[in-house]
């Protein structure tokens, strides 16, 4: 079993800056990742709030270069989804230091420190005809996908900043985009808001619900309901992406750490976990404010802390 | 080596194929379309032979990619002897998209 000081889950913006601070530390370091490094952020078209890049940054350049400068330590990164993580305290040497192993479908790795920095996933509609339709014009991607949807209708669900940045995004290729919102007005920041409501190709339908997707093989509408006059219609679509919030990725710890409700994991200021020697940075974590600028001062933290439990460790295990 | 395929070739490399063909529907400006290119190339490699691996540009080949309703990208279909056994859309870990390969050359 391959052996290792810190283990890093997820290799975006949060992964990636603690796996900078833990490799400079000189910390031997395995950064595991489910597909490939960048993350949700590699996703986005444009970042114009990572301070540093006033003309704004492209998504998947910006982690690139997170990844680049990663690299320049050492540092191992391996592809596989971790699917268990173990703490165990058996041997007697190694009381009260836990140890953790960390299990991928295929392998087995021991590390000191474990960061957990595995981020979130699209939240899913669940209505009928979305299962059916994904790729098939349902997407939770519009930066993936806008293009191909060049001079069509579509659909946007959802109003907070994820969802009316993809709204302005497809308008440059739609011939029109249907913001649809539960709420009568937008979640997102002033500037996107602004940006948003003077856009020609946006229009918006308040205080509705998407409640079914239409189309066997492919999309061709939706049924939206008006949540204050519980009226239905129909409206004609090529294209549904759907932006109503994240879910963490945290389906392999449960039972492990602490989380909220919702499987966000609960950290102290120090990102440590309830586990001792494992943290959690990033959009994984129970927090306000989910951006790449506050991934990567969490990651920060979390390659930090994790460098002091190891020194700690090493000091009273002597090996 | 994956083969660059287009709408004038695929029918030669793809339909008429004697082995199976694993199709990457993609476009450069697609994040997770580059995400999946080491991936893509190491299945390439490993089962040279067996498994042709070729990539379609949507963007340039609109023929074919409307042919199959590719409506998200990456989108990854096998064919063998012209007709399509597996579909799946959205990048993936290069472990899932092989155990899709294995259950397929194994028949």
């Amino acid at each position: 079993m391959s052996e290792y000081d810190v283990i890093i889950i997820g290799g975006g913006p949060a992964g990636l800056t603690a796996a900078l601070y833990t490799a400079r530390a000189r910390l031997k370091t395995l950064l595991l990742e489910k597909i490939a490094p960048g993350g949700q952020a590699a996703l986005a078209w444009t970042i114009e709030n990572y301070p540093g890049f006033p003309e704004g940054i492209g998504g998947a350049e910006l982690m690139d270069r997170f990844r680049k400068q990663a690299e320049k330590y050492e540092l191992e990164i391996k592809s596989g989804e971790v699917v268990k993580v173990n703490v165990s305290s058996e041997d007697e040497r190694y009381k009260n230091k836990l140890e953790k192993v960390v299990n991928t479908e295929k392998e087995e790795y021991k590390t000191v420190a474990l960061i957990v920095a595995t981020g979130t996933r699209p939240r899913k509609l669940e209505v009928p005809g979305e299962e059916r339709l994904i790729g098939k014009g349902v997407s939770y991607c519009a930066t993936c996908d806008g293009p191909l949807f060049k001079n069509r209708k579509v659909v946007v669900v959802g109003g907070g900043d994820a969802a009316v940045k993809e709204a302005l995004f497809l308008s440059k290729f739609a011939e029109k985009v249907t913001l649809i919102h539960r709420r009568e007005e937008l979640r997102a920041s002033k500037i996107i808001e602004e940006r948003a409501v003077s856009n020609p190709k946006l229009e918006f339908i308040w205080k509705s619900i998407v409640t079914e997707i239409l189309g066997e093989t492919e999309v061709k509408g939706v049924k939206v309901r008006n949540l204050e006059t519980g009226k239905d219609l129909t409206l004609e679509t090529k294209g549904v992406f759907v932006h109503i919030g994240t879910a963490p990725n945290t389906g392999f710890l449960k039972g492990v750490v602490e989380m909220d409700e919702e499987g966000f994991i609960i950290t102290d200021e120090n990102m440590e976990t309830s586990v001792k020697g494992i943290y959690a940075c990033g959009d994984v974590r129970k927090k306000l404010l989910r951006q790449v600028v506050t991934a990567c001062g969490e990651g920060a933290t979390a390659g930090f802390a994790a460098g002091q439990y190891v020194g700690k460790w090493k000091d009273k295990t002597k090996i | 080596m994956e083969i660059v395929l287009n709408d004038e070739n695929f029918k030669e490399e793809v339909l008429d194929s004697k082995v199976p063909v694993l199709v990457d529907f993609w476009a450069e400006w697609c994040a997770p379309c580059l995400m999946v290119v080491p991936a893509i190339e190491e299945i390439s490699r490993k089962y040279a032979g067996r498994l042709k691996v070729g990539k379609l540009n949507v963007d340039e080949n609109p023929l074919t990619s409307a042919k199959y309703g590719i409506q998200s990208i990456p989108t990854f279909i096998i064919f063998k002897n012209g007709k399509v056994l597996g579909q799946t859309a959205g990048a993936m870990p290069r472990e899932g998209l092989e155990a899709k390969i294995g259950e397929i050359l194994d028949e």
